[in-house]
């Protein structure tokens, strides 16, 4: 037998060479002296781990779990994975309340939504602040992300005899954010994609991918939750033949890569039949003799921010593609760094203060762009950039929702 | 997606040809499979310090005729002499152009000082290195090399004792800052890049130049490890005027700020002009019609392909894997290009890890004009570039750098021609 050739383990661990090039790239270790560095805390301390499981570290929760130390791995370790797959293992800290009610976007956005208004503005007092600072260890700098007064899924179905009629569907995935916060994204998703011919449908069941749970400790739940989509996901991919789209980088990265690599759900038949949606509109455009139009009463400069997962997809050319398609768009490209929020780690007291000086300096670099707004791919982006700049920020496909033109 | 020339490989060779075809207006991508060996770059490109028979060289551009009747299948003996020394000067200009301040002629080499304090020929270096114009003297009486306290990747005394060979007089220094202290809490994170962090902040480096100045004393130049400037230019320059002395970088082990800084600013000037980089994705397959490569298809983009005229492969060698060496043969795994190495693995090197080693000039086979051979026959429009070529031994002839940035501008150039 040749050792050489059945060495080779599912995330490349015996490929690192120690050369501390994920340690350059990582957004905390570069903040935050307590974060060991994506090489300690992941392959060398595999080395131990696998040894002994006391050699744990606690500190590896720190961990973001943005992946920019895979993406400048030269030697294709998946260091992020053995992170996150060690927390999952190995760490004996037990979950709080308050990760409970961040991790559980799902449950807590169905609660609030039909209260939104009361919701809303009981969130933005000072003295709720105040005890969910003090109780929960929510910081009380953060502000939340508004919750809409009715779902996304309760407007979409009064849209489905006009979707059911296009003759190409898409199945759209489209996440807590869209449903409870910002129903807005999802009907402009409706808009661009019906502009384009192709009728969007919802999946028979969804459920949040998954990705808070995951990174707050509840992984059973996560797993369920994960079972459920690609079920669904598996009707439309397989059995009805129409792809998946969605409008959030993380979950397309949770539902393709973290389900198998992290929760051990296999998903290689329909991986593929899973993607965002400005990648599908890319292909379409680029493979058909479909255009769109766009009005030209309109003039927008906006900025690209390139979210942490999407660097990873590697999937932020096409966005960007799209958005210089549009005539009237300037369009600036931010350097691709973490705007530190990472979900619901920045919601944390005791994160609060590393997540801000993580994005301090695309901070900066937004507000020197002289730009109307910037446009990104992530929800947790947009809230990290509208609470910590003067700008606001949209998704792309909104982008391309106002700039149609629907009249001609 | 479509391109008019697709580079595979995003460290230095990718980047050279990379920045001169965005600059004569080609649309380009390059594809980087995780971040390159500029990571760990000494501050200097080495053109020619030796020839292949051991020959010590002083002056490459008229060393390399001998270089060429030695080694024909050279990649300096596949540009020819005149090329050579076109293409030297040519890199020299572009390399100010593109915002990488360099020091040095490939009419006669200089010479950087290693880690270890020794001094070695190269060709070009960045300008805030100490370096040195006779291979036996430094051109300082006194100088003064301070540390930071818990750095563990610059050893000062084999420095001070290297210095003192030459008769230069050498105190060594150690460097005490409180924000220092908090990053000496992880001491695996006590590394060149998170102290150049530290740096970029004018009220640390004000702190510093307090020190230098209290320490130093009468010497005629402060010398430090390369910790300056991983976010910002400029801050060398900076502690100078603070201070009122000369003071130049020595090169600390990996990983290399000045090296990273290169990356980064050749990558952005590449971007500034319209070049699309993309990290972190690797190329798996090509599609092939007769003699040309039509389409590439990677990890992150599945289904859709790269399309164009034209690839450009600098994948790098067996560390960034554009070489891999399997048990019973070293292969080119993007497009299985016909690689020149010795059959039985006994052969690939000497014990004595000094020696020659024959791995290291084992490469991709090519035409005279770079292009890579399939089963011996050319593939038509893949042209090869950088440290996965045949024919060279990057250590043993001290010209990694030279053939890395040569072969690229050659590439391109041909590339432009047709």
């Amino acid at each position: 037998m040749n050792l050489q050739q059945h060495n080779v383990s599912d995330n490349n661990f015996e490929q690192c060479i120690k050369c501390t090039v994920c340690t350059v790239y990582c957004p905390v270790a570069a903040v935050n002296p307590d974060y060991p560095g994506p090489k300690q805390a992941g392959p060398d301390g595999e080395r131990l781990r696998l040894k002994k499981f006391d050699f744990y570290d606690e500190s590896l929760k720190y961990c973001i779990n943005c992946k920019r130390c895979e993406v400048a791995c030269p030697s294709n370790v998946r260091i992020g994975d053995i992170i996150q797959a060690a927390r999952i293992k190995f760490s004996r800290k037990k979950p709080t309340l308050r990760d409970f009610v961040l991790a559980n976007t799902d449950l807590v956005g169905t609660l609030s939504t039909p209260l939104a208004p009361i919701v809303n503005t009981t969130l933005g007092l000072k003295p709720v602040k105040t005890v969910l600072d003090g109780v929960m260890k929510i910081d009380h700098r953060r502000v939340f992300p508004k919750y809409a007064f009715g779902t996304f899924e309760s407007w979409y179905k009064k849209q489905l005899s006009k979707q059911l009629s296009f003759s190409k569907q898409v199945s759209y995935f489209h996440g807590c954010y869209v449903n409870y916060n910002y129903p807005q994204l999802g009907k402009d998703l409706v808009r661009v994609m019906n502009a384009l011919g192709v009728g969007v449908r919802l999946l028979d069941k969804e459920k949040c991918c998954g990705v808070a749970l995951i990174s707050n400790g509840f992984i059973k739940q996560a797993q369920k939750q994960a079972r459920v989509n690609v079920d669904s996901i598996r009707k439309s991919v397989i059995e009805k033949n129409i792809p998946v789209i969605a409008t959030s980088s993380t979950c397309t990265f949770t539902i393709r890569d973290e389900y198998p690599h992290l929760l051990g759900i296999e998903n290689e038949d329909v991986r593929n039949g899973v993607e965002l949606a400005t990648r599908y509109i890319y292909r379409l455009l680029s493979q058909s003799e479909i255009a769109l139009k766009f009005r030209k009463d309109k003039k927008l400069r906006v900025a690209y921010h390139t979210p942490c997962h999407m660097e990873k997809l590697g999937w932020a050319y096409y966005s960007i593609e799209l958005l210089k398609l549009i005539p009237n768009v300037e369009l600036v490209v931010l350097d691709s760094q973490c705007c530190g929020i990472a979900g619901t780690y920045g919601f944390k007291k005791e994160n609060y203060q590393t997540s801000q000086r993580i994005g301090e300096a695309l901070f900066k670099q937004i507000e020197e762009a002289q730009v109307d707004c910037v446009v990104t791919d992530c929800e947790t982006c947009k809230w990290q950039i509208e609470m910590s700049t003067s700008k606001h920020c949209e998704h792309p496909i909104s982008i391309l929702a106002q700039m149609l033109d629907m009249d001609s | 997606m479509k391109f008019d020339t697709i580079i595979i490989g995003g460290g230095l060779s990718g980047l050279v040809a990379g920045n001169y075809l965005v600059r004569h207006g080609q649309r380009c991508v390059i594809i980087s499979s995780g971040q390159s060996a500029l990571h760990f770059s000494s501050g200097s490109l080495d053109l020619l310090n030796f020839l292949p028979d051991g020959t010590a060289v002083s002056h490459p551009s008229t060393s390399v005729a001998q270089l060429v009747a030695q080694a024909p299948a050279h990649p300096y003996a596949k540009l020819g002499v005149v090329k050579f020394n076109e293409l030297t000067a040519k890199a020299e200009r572009l390399m100010e152009e593109w915002g990488i301040q360099l020091e040095g002629s490939a009419l006669k080499n200089h010479y950087r000082v290693t880690p270890m304090g020794t001094l070695k020929p190269t060709w070009l270096t960045l300008k805030e290195y100490a370096v040195a114009e006779s291979e036996n003297s430094l051109p300082w009486k006194k100088v003064a090399i301070f540390n930071v306290a818990g750095f563990l990747d610059f050893y000062t005394q084999f420095v001070v004792d290297e210095f003192r060979k030459w008769g230069t007089e050498c105190e060594s220094h150690l460097i005490h800052l409180p924000a220092l202290e908090n990053l000496r809490k992880n001491p695996s994170e006590m590394r060149s890049v998170n102290i150049a962090r530290l740096f970029d902040q004018t009220e640390n480096l004000d702190l510093l130049a307090l020190d230098l100045q209290r320490e130093a004393g009468d010497v005629e130049v402060i010398l430090l490890p390369a910790v300056l400037g991983i976010t910002q230019t400029g801050t060398l320059k900076y502690l100078c005027q603070k201070t009122g002395k000369e003071i130049r970088v020595l090169p600390t082990l990996p990983p290399s700020v000045p090296g990273i800084r290169t990356q980064q600013r050749l990558r952005k000037c590449f971007q500034d002009q319209g070049g699309v980089y993309m990290l972190g994705d690797t190329v798996l397959r090509a599609e092939k019609e007769q003699d040309r490569v039509v389409r590439l298809y990677s990890y992150n983009h599945g289904d859709i392909p790269f399309v164009a005229e034209n690839v450009i492969l600098a994948s790098g060698s067996y560390f960034s894997q554009g070489l891999v060496a399997a048990p019973d043969r070293v292969y080119e795994p993007i497009f299985d290009l016909d690689v020149d190495f010795v059959a039985h693995r006994n052969q690939w090197y000497d014990l004595n890890v000094f020696a020659r080693q024959p791995y290291h000039g084992f490469g991709v086979k090519t035409t005279a004009d770079f292009r890579g051979l399939y089963r011996g026959q050319m593939l038509k429009n893949v042209y090869v570039a950088g440290a996965l070529l045949e024919g060279f031994n990057p250590i043993k002839e001290g010209c990694g750098g030279g053939v890395s940035v040569l072969t690229a501008l050659y590439v391109a150039e041909q590339i432009l021609s047709k």
